[in-house]
């Protein structure tokens, strides 16, 4: 078969991954080595599909061939699709070849389950251990731990990649028994709790041997499939919050479901993405990683889903109308975070303007501020702003005219009924 | 005694508006405008400022003296694209002599604020680029062509020689005709009036083939959204980039030999967009 039906075969079984970043880790050029991770930590996006995200990464899948039957994917066993394997030369020329390019910040290597886990990760660590040792690559390489792998696999891989991730799919245990009964909860996560545990003991090792080799030092991700199972917001929520805590995870991606065959335990085929589900859950994630909001504050038991006009920062805050309005010239750090339209990066400006100005609502739209939504709920020196009228009944019908042209045009309505259905 | 509006005309580099700074200050007089090589009519006073690399280091070091953070950001706003640019750098210098450091804590401050923005606009089409700058193999040699509105250059410099750094390349940045130069651990930035690129060989447009089939497979069709790819991708990073150029781009006859003149598939890289000598040139760039 052709380099360019390999290619589209398989990054096209590839897609599905959400996770396409190159943060997180900064190693600087070496001499006799080609490329280096991005300057800087933020990473670098080298282009976007026509569906928005963002490319960072080759993403392909090393094969398409797959033992496993699980419902929601299209490299299912039974799934009658065309199947293609890159040879680890191939796949390293041709990271390489858009490398040089500018193409491209690295690799993201996952796999169908060819054989077993085990045979798996042996030919994707051969393929990164050419890429790495003979053609002496030094970009950042992501690459997947596949599930029921023996830990030595892992361990090699972790040492060759700069960051493992493990998906997850489906946020609960029942999904995973319907939809895919080959896997296991246990599975998913005992190589994630042995990535936390060398990720951990390896940063140790650095301090002190400088020449230790590094394990995965960008850490370690996972996704979850929304829209798939019943799973409620907040069960989704509190996972990625314990995944936090608990494996001390770099990233949760969700990926909204999108229906690629017909299977009775899934939504239809002409089910519409829940994207904007996808979108409350990644701005709730954005609130749990910088804005110190914990998953209880977001979602209760007696709300158990995002309301999908409003998003979860001005819902927090219209259901907390007691803590507001803060005052922007005496309000701390923390409490200037919580306020809609306010961010890491404008609660600093403010907190650096205040000591040598006083700041009213046209220097705080200056410092960045996105003040549609702040002005409801901030003072200044102790006035709110002139010619705002509103009150706490009409605040929740302000804030969904705001939101409403930045949405996207769907309906919304119908897209939580599909998802009421899909259970 | 007011000090006298004058016109001040220089060379257009920072060691030049340095020395405007300088000359301002020795002579009392107030630039209400500064203009570069083109004649400027006027009835101001027009003074031409000659660059001294003295006075230039004079001026700097007092500013170093008052803030360091302050002179990287006028180092930075000197190349972004802010109208009347040196205007607002030189008001910024006259505050920093006057009041200090202190008004840098306020990025909403009249006179800070310009500068800000400006900078801010810069650094995000810095970050955009990094990614966005396309090269082609030609033999061995790696070539690019960017077309941003700040002279970002030489920001893009460390990054691409530190990325590339055992390959050579060249990188043309077609709005202030600079070229970027690497080879062997060496860069240079020379201005360069036009840069005809060959047609790429049969490697590379191999690639450019893989590349934009890739760039196509990789989206999903049901969450196809125009809008937020142009937000994220402005469509005026696409004239350079070969995974938007049409198909007619990739495709030469193999028998012409590349770059044979009237071969009807235009050359290289460059694509419809801005002709060239749109925009200012870039002053004499030092290395």
């Amino acid at each position: 078969m052709e380099l360019l039906e390999k290619l589209r075969i398989l990054s096209d079984a590839a897609k599905y991954d959400a996770a396409c970043t190159s943060s997180g880790v900064r190693r600087g050029f070496q001499p006799g080595k080609i490329g280096n991770t991005s300057s800087s930590l933020a990473g670098c996006c080298h282009s976007f599909s026509a569906d928005g995200r963002c490319i960072t990464l080759l993403k392909v899948l090393m094969t398409n061939c797959c033992v496993y039957d699980c419902k929601y994917c299209v490299n299912r066993r039974s799934n009658d699709t065309r199947r293609a394997a890159f040879t680890p030369r191939e796949l390293a020329d041709l990271t390489i070849g858009f490398y040089r390019r500018n193409y491209i910040e690295g690799l993201f290597l996952s796999s169908g389950v060819l054989r077993n886990p085990d045979y798996t990760t042996e030919q994707m660590v051969r393929c990164l251990r050419l890429l790495r040792h003979d053609y002496g690559f030094n970009g950042y390489i992501h690459a997947k731990a596949i599930p029921g792998t023996s830990p030595e696999l892992v361990t090699q891989l972790g040492l060759l990649a700069d960051r493992l991730s493990v998906n997850i799919e489906l946020p609960s245990e029942t999904g995973l028994q319907t939809l895919a009964p080959d896997k296991s909860r246990d599975a998913i996560l005992r190589p994630m709790g042995q990535i936390r545990d060398e990720v951990t003991r390896n940063k140790a090792e650095l301090v002190k041997y400088r020449h230790a080799p590094s394990f995965a030092p960008a850490g370690q991700s996972t996704q979850l499939i929304v829209g798939a199972t019943g799973d409620s917001d907040r069960n989704i929520l509190y996972l990625t919050q314990s995944l936090y805590r608990r494996y001390r995870l770099k990233r949760v991606f969700y990926s909204a479901y999108v229906p690629v065959v017909e299977n009775t335990l899934l939504p239809s085929l002409d089910t519409k993405p829940p994207l904007l589900r996808e979108h409350r859950l990644y701005q709730a994630d954005w609130l749990l990683r910088f804005y110190g909001f914990q998953a209880e504050e977001l979602l209760t038991e007696a709300q158990p889903d995002f309301n999908p006009r409003i998003d979860p920062k001005c819902n927090w805050a219209i259901q907390h109308l007691e803590e507001f309005p803060v005052e922007v010239m005496t309000a701390d750090y923390e409490r200037l975070l919580r306020v809609p339209g306010i961010g890491p990066l404008s609660a600093r400006r403010i907190v650096s303007a205040r000591r040598v100005s006083h700041l009213d609502f046209d220097s705080l739209k200056k410092l960045g501020v996105v003040l549609k939504r702040a002005q409801y709920f901030l003072t200044c020196c102790g006035q709110m702003r002139s010619g705002l009228r509103f009150s706490a009944a009409t605040l929740v019908g302000q804030m969904e005219r705001i939101e409403r042209g930045e949405l996207p045009a769907e309906n919304t309505a119908v897209q939580l009924s599909l998802f009421d259905n899909a259970g | 005694m007011a000090w006298l509006d004058t016109i001040y005309e220089y060379d257009g580099s920072f060691d030049g508006f340095l020395c405007c700074v300088y000359e301002s200050y020795i002579n009392k007089e107030f630039p209400i405008a500064f203009c570069g090589d083109e004649e400027c009519f006027s009835l101001y006073p027009v003074r031409c400022v000659i660059t001294i690399p003295e006075h230039a280091r004079r001026v700097l070091r007092s500013l170093v003296s008052i803030s360091e953070p302050a002179v990287r950001l006028l180092r930075r706003a000197f190349l972004t694209c802010m109208e009347d640019r040196e205007s607002h750098l030189y008001a910024f210098v006259r505050k920093l002599y006057a009041q200090g450091d202190s008004f840098l804590r306020d990025q909403s401050d009249p006179v800070y604020h310009p500068l800000a923005q400006a900078v801010r606009h810069l650094n995000g089409e810095l970050e955009k680029l990094r990614g966005f700058v396309r090269f082609s193999d030609y033999n061995g040699v790696l070539g690019g062509e960017i077309a941003p509105k700040n002279r970002v250059l030489p920001l893009l410099r460390s990054h691409f020689c530190n990325r590339c750094a055992n390959e050579s390349f060249f990188l043309y940045d077609r709005t202030h005709r600079e070229l970027l130069l690497y080879a062997d651990g060496c860069s240079r930035i020379l201005p360069v009036d036009q840069l005809q690129l060959d047609l790429p060989g049969q490697e590379e447009v191999h690639y450019r083939t893989l590349w934009k089939c890739f760039h196509e497979t990789i989206a999903i069709r049901e969450r196809t959204n125009p809008r937020c790819q142009n937000t994220f991708l402005p469509k005026r990073y696409r004239g350079t980039m070969t995974e938007f150029l049409p198909d007619v781009y990739e495709t030469i006859p193999p028998e012409v030999p590349a770059g044979a003149p009237g071969s009807g598939a235009p050359g290289g890289i460059p694509a419809p967009g801005i002709p060239p000598g749109s925009g200012p040139s870039a002053p004499g760039s030092t290395p």
